[in-house]
């Protein structure tokens, strides 16, 4: 590991910072030569981005707590008004009575103004740095405050350096109008080497570090290929390695086993991919569903939902409103429909896959239309069955188009897949199939004598 | 468990809707006994002690959310989150919000600003961050205690479905960012399935969660709970007939699947009853009962007489008797109390028998007697049981019943009988157990018998046993067969004496609450027909008696919003407003005068022209009509048939 060296920092101090950091010394050493000595002026503002859980805030973070530096941490998810953003950062420099004199609704001049008031009365005897973490949420604050940010040293006349942390690009940032460019850092993601280093880090107390070390080896083995994240490569090590030590505890293997251990754990691991990402289910959850079933109970979406009876035929009814062309309603839910020339039935739009254009919107008349078409028995209009499809619009399966205050025939959009649908319908034994336009133009297009 | 949460229910005194309800009857012991059960059984049906154990040690690196995933039943899921908020207040920590989404889609901060506020007693500050840090950093007092108690701040979304999901995500992040200052616990109500979370939340926002996933019973599970408490038992004198039964669970399987409404509907046909019957004093508990027999009214005597369930028995009677019966009040009054006990000693032998019966069908291929106890019981007090087909096919299935699982069905009767304690079914379970004895009696014979076999096997003796076993095939069961069909006649005997249907039961009425249709009708309602049928009939709601008419035709005396709807059903999509107008006009001014060939006729003043003006917006705020832009003069219709 190269010593970073830094005029003007203490150098133990630095060099526990390197240590806390692991392999990020380069972006380490980069960040504090462009930051210079403490009283020096810095670049008015610095850009870094990056992956998720690259480690951006994180060391930056870590060189303003140890090497104490003046410096303001503002995450831009809290500042729902630019005012709030200002409230935090004078009173990080300046204490709370500071922020306590801006106005009711601070402007930015309001800002600038008491930024210059007070650093005349403390000027920076070192860099202040104000961290905006989430930057890409500035993009929807005051258009003009980004590019006031980023030259805010030239606008106060301090010492002051503002870094912008974000996920994206610079190029999604940068105004119509232009604006100061600021400088350009990147955070690279971690390679696999690196990953086994740092996860290796917090490895078990009562195991040897080696162990550990091989089991993220196989762990990056099995997931690498899908899942690069850090956070949640970490959550996958912390879930399996009860797993993995299994044999262990058992007494039926060594630590020096590797081969064995691998065998033990290779297969949950194949099982957990399928989850990866999902976060369903805790540590206990996931132990107990392997405990109990063999084969892995995929948590499937729809299994789930208990609904009604008449919400199922509503939810089918507003799938078939949803999917199905108007015009062919009476072709499918009328009695005596009388017989459709095949060369009208099809028009020439319509060819294209309804699944493909998405669900389309539909009046309350149709839906209710449907519905009774559908329900082989006689339902009395009630209030009740009004109701469930507000429910169904709270629980959105269905959603409701345009404004919510329209009374007047309101239109809603059936948002639930095919799937969903054919397992409803299978419950309360309707054939959705032979009211799909879909299957039809499907034996239209196959079998032409139908 | 289920104990522990009910008491937990009773301590902290829940359930303020039935409280509320309670004050409109009176409250004699057994009443109020009843609600009590009904509020007991409301228990929470998510494992809120579960959850509050899990709290309780809260190591919390990320923040710790709990997903109850709740199924549909949406009013019942308020109950839920109140009781799980005050066990959790109770139990873990003070530190306890619940949050609708109605209330505070785009303010969830400044909502929850509001509670932390009452919670620190902070002075009040710009936002819950700067609150967090009070909490945390500027009030040493606070931070110590925070730090000693560990104390979590417990955020429950009772809806989470309806939440706007960027609000949400701003609020994880943000909480994810002093969750080391500050444990944050999650609570999210989930009616649809816990794949949700991830509809609704980005990977980025979810990461930051440590998720457990709760299940609350399904809420049909649930329903034969309830059922099970309140209407199988033979405890709570109010009964329900087999009709209202069915409205009831109609509507819960069909509509909203909310134990809470069902309850609700208990109630209503509980306050239905006591209101409209007033022989009602005599349903209470049999002392009672017996005690208000001794002292009815001589209206209530009479009323007694008129119950049709009394006649039919006074029909039975000696011609002696009968006169009496009709003539004595005092007699009356002593034949009612021996009624009552009759009826009470009905209940007392029904439950028992018809779970015995349940559990012996229960396990039959295809349920032909129904997969659910109420399916049994409502078709037991509808009509004569061992009538039905479903019940001959049943006492078949039975019939054909391997010795083990007949032995092991006649144990779980057994121990439901050992529950039961009349003279009468301490009866039946001796039988019972006399049988059970000689089944296992005959196991061991069999089991010699076979030992024996093995050491013939001499020619002329095995033809003679093939020969004998012939024979025995189409004469002769075996003994197991034998035992198998008197056991199946008993049981037979048993439904045929004690599941005799409560109608036939005399002064079932007093009991029993029957009026479906005015439940269906209260419960169940249909705004459109109700609308409709005071258009075409006023009578219906005025009970002016000028406004009868007979169908089809049209009074002028009705009100002019009557008149012009009948007129417009005579119409096709678009109907001229002009044409309306005279057709209107003309209704109104043969009221006036007979004489319909006069001049007057057809023509109109402005004060009829105003009144059809209000008549035809009336409609259409109605939602019957409405203006189109195809022909100025027309409006459109809205609505077709219903005439």
């Amino acid at each position: 590991m190269a010593l970073i060296k830094c005029p003007g920092y203490p150098e133990d101090t630095l060099r526990s910072l390197a240590e806390r950091l692991p392999c990020r010394e380069t972006q380490l050493a980069t960040l504090l030569a462009l930051m210079g000595q403490p009283d020096q002026y810095s670049y008015p503002s610095v850009f870094i981005y990056g992956h998720r859980a690259t480690g951006k805030s994180h060391v930056v973070l870590s060189i303003m707590k140890d090497l104490e530096l003046p410096h303001a941490s503002v995450d831009c998810v809290e500042c729902v008004s630019s005012g709030l953003l200002f409230h935090q950062v004078l009173s990080a420099f300046f204490g709370p009575d500071a922020a306590a004199l801006l106005p009711r609704c601070p402007s930015l001049s309001d800002f600038v103004r008491l930024y210059k008031q007070m650093s005349s009365n403390s000027p920076a005897t070192q860099t202040r740095y104000i961290i905006l973490d989430r930057a890409e949420r500035m993009r929807d604050m005051d258009f003009s405050l980004l590019p006031a940010l980023l030259r805010l040293q030239e606008l106060v006349n301090d010492n002051v350096t503002v870094i912008l942390l974000s996920e994206i690009v610079w190029e999604k940032f940068r105004p119509n109008t232009g604006c100061f460019e600021p400088l350009l850092f990147h955070f690279p993601d971690y390679s696999k080497a690196e990953l086994v280093q740092i996860l290796s880090w917090d490895h078990h107390p009562s195991y040897t570090p080696e162990l550990y070390a091989s089991y993220i080896n196989i762990l990056l083995g099995v997931f690498f290929s899908v899942c690069r994240d850090l956070r949640e490569l970490r959550h996958l090590a912390v879930l399996n390695f009860s797993k993995f030590c299994e044999p262990l505890e058992k007494g039926e293997a060594k630590e020096s086993d590797i081969h064995k251990l691998w065998k033990n754990i290779e297969p949950h691991l194949q099982r957990a991919m399928q989850t990866v990402y999902l976060r369903e289910v805790s540590s206990v959850q996931w132990e107990q569903q392997f405990f109990f079933s063999p084969l892995p109970v995929v948590l499937s979406a729809h299994a789930h939902i208990e609904l009604p009876y008449y919400s199922k035929f509503l939810l089918i009814a507003a799938y078939l409103a949803s999917f199905n062309p108007a015009r062919t309603d009476r072709r499918f839910f009328l009695k005596s429909h009388g017989k459709i020339r095949k060369t009208n039935f099809l028009k020439k739009h319509e060819k294209t896959s309804n699944h493909l254009l998405g669900p389309k919107p539909f009046p309350l008349d149709r839906l209710m239309a449907i519905f009774y078409s559908v329900v082989d028995s006689r339902v009395a209009p009630t209030a009740s069955i009004f109701s469930q499809i507000s429910s169904l619009v709270t629980l959105q399966l269905l959603s409701q188009v345009g404004h919510d205050d329209q009374l007047d025939s309101p239109k809603y959009k059936c948002s639930v897949s095919l799937d969903f649908i054919l397992a409803i319908s299978r419950c309360v034994c309707v054939c959705v199939r032979l009211y799909r336009y879909q299957y039809y133009k499907f034996l239209n297009d196959t079998q032409p004598y139908i | 468990m289920l104990l522990d949460i009910i008491k937990n229910n009773i301590r902290y005194g829940l359930l303020p809707i039935f409280r509320s309800s309670k004050n409109g009857i009176r409250t004699s012991p057994n009443i109020s006994q009843y609600y009590s059960n009904l509020k007991s059984r409301y228990g929470n049906n998510i494992d809120t002690c579960n959850i509050a154990q899990l709290l309780a040690p809260s190591i919390i690196d990320l923040s710790k959310t709990f997903y109850c995933h709740l199924g549909v039943n949406v009013p019942d899921h308020a109950m839920t989150f109140r009781s799980l908020c005050n066990l959790l207040q109770d139990s873990v920590t003070p530190f306890v919000v619940s949050v609708h989404a109605k209330e505070c889609n785009e303010m969830l901060i400044s909502y929850l600003k509001s509670f932390f506020t009452l919670v620190c007693q902070a002075t009040l500050t710009i936002r819950i961050i700067d609150l967090l840090q009070k909490c945390t950093q500027v009030s040493p007092k606070r931070k110590e205690n925070l730090a000693k108690n560990d104390l979590p701040v417990v955020v429950i979304f009772k809806d989470f479905e309806a939440f706007n999901s960027q609000v949400l995500q701003d609020f994880i992040l943000i909480c994810s960012r002093y969750t080391q200052e500050l444990p944050f616990v999650f609570i999210f109500g989930i009616a649809t399935s816990p794949s949700a979370i991830q509809h609704r939340l980005p990977h980025s926002v979810s990461s930051l969660l440590c998720i457990e996933v709760f299940h609350s019973l399904s809420c049909t599970q649930h329903l034969a709970s309830v059922f099970d408490k309140l209407i199988l038992n033979s405890q709570f004198p109010f009964k329900l007939s087999s009709r209202v039964i069915q409205v009831l669970v109609g509507i819960f399987l069909y509509h909203d699947f909310s134990v809470q409404n069902f309850v609700k509907g208990l109630q209503f046909s509980m306050l239905e009853h006591f209101n409209s019957q007033p022989l009602s004093v005599l349903c209470c508990q049999k002392h009672e009962a017996l005690l208000s027999a001794k002292i009815l009214s001589k209206q209530n005597v009479e009323r007694i007489r008129h119950l049709p369930s009394f006649m039919r028995y006074v029909e039975t009677q000696e011609p002696q008797e009968q006169v009496r019966l009709l003539t004595n009040d005092e007699h009356v009054k002593e034949v009612c109390q021996k009624l009552l006990k009759n009826l009470h000693t009905y209940h007392k032998n029904y439950y028992p028998i018809l779970q015995c019966l349940h559990s012996l069908t229960s396990s039959l291929p295809k349920f032909p007697l129904g997969k659910h106890i109420r399916e049994l019981h409502v078709s037991c007090i509808e009509k004569n049981l061992w009538e039905t087909e479903e019940y001959d096919s049943a006492l078949q299935l039975l019939r054909i019943l391997a010795k083990d699982e007949l032995v092991a069905a006649l144990r779980s009767c057994a121990e439901i009988l050992k529950s039961a304690n009349t003279k009468r079914m301490q009866n039946v379970l001796q039988q019972l157990e006399d049988f059970l004895g000689r089944l296992e009696a005959l196991q061991g014979k069999s089991d010699s018998v076979s030992k024996m076999e093995y050491q013939r096997t001499d020619l002329f003796q095995l033809q003679k046993t093939l020969l004998e076993k012939e024979s025995r095939r189409t004469k002769r069961m075996n003994p197991f067969e034998v035992l198998r069909s008197q056991v199946i006649d008993f049981i037979d005997s048993l439904v045929r004496e004690y599941l005799t249907p409560a109608e036939f039961q005399p002064l079932n009425e007093v009991c029993y609450y029957s009026s479906s249709g005015v439940l269906r009708q209260r419960l169940n309602v249909t705004p459109r027909t109700s609308i409709q049928a005071a258009l075409t009939h006023p009578f219906y709601y005025l009970k002016n008696e000028s406004l009868k008419t007979n169908t089809g035709t049209i009074s002028s005396a009705a009100p002019d919003l009557c008149i012009v709807y009948k007129l417009h059903l005579e119409c096709g999509r678009l109907i001229n407003l002009y044409d309306w107008l005279e057709a209107y006009v003309t209704v109104m001014s043969a009221a006036e005068d007979q004489d319909t060939n006069s001049e007057e006729c057809g023509k109109f003043d402005s004060l009829k022209h105003a009144r059809f003006i209000q008549a035809v917006s009336e409609m259409e705020f109605l939602g019957f009509v409405k203006s189109t832009k195809q022909k100025t003069d027309h409006v459109a219709r809205l609505t077709w048939g219903g005439c």
